[in-house]
């Protein structure tokens, strides 16, 4: 495929004296996972926000391109729209897997509601697929009925990862997706995202820290440093030829990757 | 017919956190390669032999000149291609066994030459074979390579090199770490390769193993320090 599924130019964002984004591009085709690493406060969860249509730049233009060809700008396009497309084209899944799920509303309703949202009304048909993605993140199908309150932190994150993926998004947004979470926890659930996001074939924007992360997952990367791309490639690249000062410093400051 | 055509290749490193110093490793580099045909590289440790090999692949961004692939009817130039025609050249065309042994932790050995091996129905089978070729034995099939020893990694990695149809091969050091029987494998592979049309670009340390594969050696000489 030619054409990319998602691609953005000169955005820039400002709050208030801090520069967030500063014109950045991107481009992101179907089934490929881009990764967008930097240091805290560089503006990656600002750009994954503008990206999704979630903050809206004073800048710079989203399109986003849907099945049938047909490409909008993602900040023009009527709210109904962008409505639509992240209740099923598209998935968001938060480093806090709190923001993203009902605490009072149990796991399979959790996962069943976005199904519903999307449309599906067959009782029977949305509480089988449930307990099917609940199986395919490795949560016990017996905890279908139980609130994710008693779930672990790496349980809650598998959740919203079923929760995302139910109604098989074309492109998904991630937020240090494994952040927080203790390392043997973090290796099962980068192990899940990328199996899942292969056998689907699911384009990603995955925002992380951890290079590790980025070369494990991503074919892509971007490098940022105060709201701006200081390099982008291919991981490898990037990562074993880093040619801008800073990029040199993230690659040199972990012991492998 | 050539496969691969390097032109005038220059390749540096600038070192930002070593004060900027600026280390200059490829200058003027060109080589061709026909199909069916083996180049090794030679030169002292340093001359760049890796650097040249790492460069062919994409990995390191070339500063100057052009590598010329031929790929799907065409030609590729990598040193200025974008990051999915790279993708591309790498899935079809050229194909690369590191030194050391680099894969997705917790993937076992088996599935990682399945993988390489493509999508045909018979991928599993072949990549069996060529395990039990290169002697790593039906027990460690199912393991991943985390706890092999030098040498077990060395020839999964030659597995995982060899069981993709890329028209170009890049080898780096393949025998360094192997037993006379595995190397008497590896010549036997190569050779093999070369029978198909494949054609090799490789490092050999080892003198036996490059006379015996090896059509031609383009020498490599360390670059004066450039300011
Ligand atoms: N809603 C907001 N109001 C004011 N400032 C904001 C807002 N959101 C982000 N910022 C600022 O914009 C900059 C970029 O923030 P952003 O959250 O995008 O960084 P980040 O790269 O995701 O960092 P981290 O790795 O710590 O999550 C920061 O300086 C931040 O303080
Ligand atoms: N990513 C890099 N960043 C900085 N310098 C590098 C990088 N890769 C290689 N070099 C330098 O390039 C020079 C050539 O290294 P290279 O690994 O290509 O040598 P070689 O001929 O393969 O040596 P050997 O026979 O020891 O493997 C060395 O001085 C090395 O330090
Ligand atoms: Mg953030
Ligand atoms: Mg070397």
């Amino acid at each position: 495929m030619s054409e990319p599924l998602l691609s953005a130019c000169g955005l820039a964002v400002r709050f208030g004296s801090i520069t967030a984004l500063d014109s950045v591009g991107a481009a992101l085709w179907p089934g490929e996972v881009l990764a967008v690493v930097g240091e805290s406060g560089s503006g990656k969860t600002t750009l994954l926000k503008v990206l999704s249509g979630r903050v809206r730049p004073e800048a710079g233009h989203v399109w986003y391109r849907a099945p049938d060809g047909e490409r909008t700008d993602v900040h023009a396009m009527p709210l109904p729209m962008l409505r639509r497309l992240h209740r099923s084209d598209w998935g968001f899944v938060e480093q806090d897997p709190r923001q993203a799920l009902r605490m009072d509303v149990s796991a399979g309703g959790n996962v069943g509601e976005r199904l519903m949202a999307a449309g599906a009304r067959h009782y029977g048909h949305i509480r089988d697929e449930a307990a099917r993605w609940l199986a395919e993140v490795e949560i016990d199908v017996a905890r279908i009925d139980d609130k994710p309150a008693t779930f672990s932190g790496g349980m809650l994150q598998r959740l919203q990862i079923a929760r995302t993926l139910v109604t098989q998004p074309r492109l998904v947004f991630m937020d240090e997706p494994t952040g927080g979470l203790d390392v043997s926890v973090q290796a099962r659930l980068l192990d899940l995202i990328r199996t899942l996001v292969r056998r689907l074939g699911i384009a990603v924007v995955l925002v992380t820290h951890d290079l590790a992360v980025a070369r494990l997952l991503a074919a892509r990367i971007m490098v940022m440093q105060r709201g701006q791309v200081v390099e982008d490639g291919l991981t490898d690249q990037v990562l074993d030829d880093p040619r801008h000062p800073y990029t040199q410093l993230l690659v040199s400051s972990v012991l492998a990757a | 017919m050539n496969a691969l055509s390097v032109r005038g290749l220059a390749k540096g490193f600038t070192l930002h956190l070593q004060g900027g110093t600026r280390l200059a490793v490829l200058a003027g580099v060109s080589l061709d390669v026909a199909a069916g045909e083996c180049v090794a590289l030679s030169g002292p440790s340093g001359a760049g032999k890796t650097t040249l090999l790492r460069a062919l692949y994409g990995t390191y961004r070339a500063d100057a000149g052009a590598i010329l692939v031929r790929h799907g009817g065409g030609m590729v130039d990598l040193a200025v291609a974008d990051a999915r025609t790279t993708l591309e050249v790498r899935a079809h065309t050229l194909g690369y066994v590191t030194q050391f042994l680099r894969v997705v932790p917790r993937v076992p050995a088996l599935a990682i030459v399945t993988e390489a091996a493509g999508a045909g129905n018979d991928a599993e089978a072949r990549a069996r074979d060529l395990l039990l070729r290169l002697a790593i034995p039906p027990r460690l099939h199912g393991l991943a390579p985390a706890t092999f020893s030098g040498g077990e990694q060395q020839r999964l990695n030659l597995a995982r090199g060899f069981a993709g149809a890329h028209p170009i091969l890049l080898l780096d050091e393949p025998t360094a770490a192997l037993d006379a029987a595995n190397r008497a494998t590896v010549v036997a592979m190569i050779r093999e390769a070369k029978a198909a049309g494949r054609a090799i670009v490789g490092i050999f340390h080892d003198d036996s193993v490059r006379d015996a594969v090896a059509d031609r050696v383009h020498e490599m000489l360390p670059l004066r320090e450039a300011a």
